[in-house]
């Protein structure tokens, strides 16, 4: 059942690129191994994982070298051996029902109708979904949709499951509930695991191999989770994993407040239908307040409402402090009044991007708001995100940690006095993490206050003064 | 609870029925009514549609949300016909190219009631159709590839996230400070964003797909059945009978007025 893999020699090129995703790679995995697999952003960790689900597609789609075997035969006829959970939870739910969906695997594999419907049920309990088949998978939230997808895998019952970065698009419970259904599902089967993870304590406990790979190709490190701490830990703190005993650095932050900029009464907040009624809470220059709270409980929508973006469905913000001749509601101003005021970094950096060039994409609010000298102000802000080199890239093709930074700096550009930030630090790796957590405190220090939306109780250590916790959402959506 | 691919399509006998076969009605109704032009047989199988409404199982106020739009269109292809329809027997008003004759009111009575006659049973039929079970029949009674069914439907579900997505974008915008001017050149890139996103999003469920074994080689299997009973076989019975009684009366008393004649 539980399934072997063995690498000899294995590159892969993806068509049009000119250098190796992955080269040169030996490597064997014994069947029912546990396995982490790390390594620098670009290392080919998840291109080596769909390789070996048999996804990466044919000749059209790349180039490969070397041999890459599952129980002895290749990786792209084994489909159905092999299982693969991806990132984002959105897109990996296919059909409308939770059944429907779990049943979809099998019925691709071409598993005899009674026998799908006893392995869901089975698939379902394994990962601690007590839900009815019937009910709508959009109803979900992101812990379940993970547990989902890893059921409808289990479902196939593949000899090896692949995860990549399971966790990264979930809150802090929705990380437990999936590293859990996992924990429970490779105790019973047995079946060989391979998780590709940034966040390496979620996993640390539950693995008995590590596996480091190295940028350009070839295994940088091999071993149990001990002796990669002991030998490897802080070079791959260093390269952005987030190591046990290895926390990145925290920015030191001079606690100066100043005015009130923006304070709201009696707020109510929704899209038509309210979620919160009666927040209070001020931001004064030089501060920075925390937001949390369950998903749902209307996190983002606060941002959008004080940032001047969604109309408050009742009660006041009141952005005096900020309005220097204009009314004192962000919502009534104009887009490039907006912007010198307060900048909104959303939780999707792609939602913002209007530009063809990294440069470009910062040059947009320079001219909307009409400065003179528009390389004066946009240079020195490439410089400090580290994007310089950058600055002719399309800003979709770069990293998830590149789309942050240039998401925060697009912000940025119009110096704006307040910034409201939507999980600046989510799905990050160490490394971006301090960068941002450092660019953060610094322009507090500067006099800057930040509004941060976050589950990150690491960056609210960090940067945050006070906290808002957002009470349980008055009526929950039917969406 | 209901979402737009999990619809409430209710307990009745209607809701069981095979899509495939509602499919099947509306289709033997429309093509019935559509090649002719009078109002008798229009309004005879519209009689026969409202007799069976209170069996569709579908609630007044639904039904009422539902229909309002076709309801309006035909007013609308009715009031059209009757100002600018062909003009015969007696002219009541002529003003520039508006003509209210004999002819066009006889012809605006007959659109309206035709397009009634068409639209109704397709919507009600429609809205009790859950696209799961439409994706099995196609697949499993018709016999249309499964690669393009599923897929389909898989797509479907990506609608609400693009209707999200688009909503960001428009915020995104103002937040970019580039939100005051040129409405249409920003809408043209928000397009051409959402555009962008939704071939992302595409490719990523595509993956998560064949990654679940679909369009693997090999025999498929079904695990939720579609097949054909006596509900399906009744549905369409009645459509015939319906499209047969409308023809055969207005043929009858000489008012059936085939398009292509």
């Amino acid at each position: 059942m539980t399934a072997a893999v063995e690498a000899k020699g294995w590159a892969w090129r993806h068509a049009g690129r000119s250098s190796w995703a992955v080269r040169g790679l030996d490597l064997r995995v014994e069947a029912g191994e546990r396995v982490l697999l790390l390594g620098a952003s670009g290392a080919g960790k998840s291109t080596l994982l769909r390789a070996l689900a048999g996804v990466l597609g044919g000749e059209d789609e790349g180039e490969s070298e070397g041999t890459l075997l599952i129980d002895g035969s290749a990786a792209e006829r084994a489909r159905g051996r092999v299982g693969l959970v991806l990132q984002d939870p959105e897109s990996q739910v296919v059909l409308a029902r939770v059944g429907d969906d779990v049943a979809f695997g099998c019925e691709n594999l071409g598993v005899p109708r009674n026998e799908i419907w006893r392995r869901v049920g089975a698939a379902l309990e394994a990962v601690g979904l007590d839900l009815p088949l019937n009910q709508p998978t959009s109803a979900l939230s992101g812990g379940q949709k993970q547990r989902l997808a890893l059921a409808g895998v289990l479902a196939m019952r593949p000899g090896l499951v692949l995860l990549d970065e399971p966790t990264a698009n979930l809150d802090p419970d929705g990380v437990i509930e999936v590293r859990d259904a996992v924990a429970d599902v490779t105790a019973a089967t047995g079946a060989t695991l391979i998780v590709v993870e940034h966040r390496v304590d979620i996993w640390w406990q539950l693995v008995d191999r590590v596996i480091v790979l190295e940028p350009g190709g070839g295994v940088l490190a091999d071993g149990t989770p001990g002796e990669i701490l002991a030998g490897q830990g802080a070079a791959l703190a260093a390269s952005g994993v987030w190591v046990p005993g290895h926390p990145p650095a925290l920015p030191a932050r001079n606690a100066r407040v100043g005015g009130t900029l923006l304070h709201i009464e009696q707020l109510a907040i929704g899209r038509g239908v309210p979620v919160q009624h009666d927040l209070e809470m001020s931001i004064a220059a030089g501060s920075c307040l925390a937001v949390s709270g369950a998903n749902g409980s209307g996190k983002s929508t606060l941002g959008l409402t004080i940032g001047g973006l969604l109309a408050p469905i009742a009660g006041v913000v009141d952005a005096a402090g900020l309005a220097t001749g204009l009314g004192h509601d962000p919502f009534r101003w104009k887009s490039r009044q907006l912007v010198t005021r307060i900048g909104s970094v959303f939780q999707d950096p792609e939602h913002q991007f209007v530009a063809p060039t990294v440069r470009a994409e910062l040059e947009v609010g320079a001219k909307a708001i009409g400065l003179p000298d528009v390389a004066a102000r946009v240079d020195p802000l490439l410089e400090r995100l580290r994007l310089t080199g950058l600055a002719d890239v399309n800003p979709f093709t770069l990293s998830g940690g590149e789309k942050r930074r240039l998401s925060v700096a697009t912000a940025l550009v119009t110096r704006p006095p307040l910034l409201i930030l939507d999980e600046p630090t989510f799905g990050q790796d160490c490394r971006t993490w301090a960068e941002l957590a450092a660019l953060f405190a610094e322009l507090l220090d500067g006099g800057s206050a930040i509004v941060a939306i976050t589950h990150d109780q690491l960056l609210v250590e960090a940067i945050a003064d006070s906290e808002l916790r957002m009470p349980v959402p008055t009526a929950v959506s039917a969406a | 609870m209901t979402t737009l691919l999990t619809p409430d399509v209710g307990t009745r006998a209607v809701a069981r029925i095979n899509p495939v076969a509602k499919l099947a009605a509306a289709a033997i109704l429309g093509v019935t009514l559509v090649i002719s032009l009078d109002w008798v047989s229009a309004v005879i199988a519209l009689g026969c549609e409202l007799v069976l409404l209170p069996f569709a199982g579908v609630g007044a106020r639904r039904l009422l949300v539902r229909t309002t739009p076709v309801l309006v269109a035909a007013m609308l292809a009715g009031l059209t016909i009757l100002l600018y329809g062909r003009a015969s027997g007696d002219v009541h008003l002529q003003w520039l190219f508006v003509t209210i004759s004999d002819g066009s009111i006889s012809l605006a009575i007959a659109t309206t009631l035709r397009v009634l006659a068409i639209a109704l049973p397709a919507v009600i039929l429609f809205i009790t159709v859950d696209p799961t079970a439409l994706a099995d029949g196609l697949s499993q009674v018709l016999h249309l590839p499964s690669r393009f069914v599923i897929g389909a439907l898989g797509g479907m579900r990506l609608v609400g996230l693009f209707v999200e997505d688009w909503r960001s974008l428009e915020l995104a915008r103002r937040a970019r400070g580039i939100a005051d001017r040129g409405r249409l050149r920003r809408f043209a890139g928000q397009a051409f964003a959402l555009l962008v996103l939704s071939i992302r999003r595409g490719s990523m469920l595509a993956t998560a797909m064949e990654a679940r074994g679909f369009g693997a080689a090999g025999q498929r299997t079904w695990a939720r059945e579609s097949r054909l009973g006596w509900q399906d076989a009744l549905l369409v019975t009645i459509a015939l009978v319906i499209a047969a009684i409308a023809v055969t009366v207005s043929v009858l008393v000489g008012s059936w007025a085939p398009v292509l004649a």
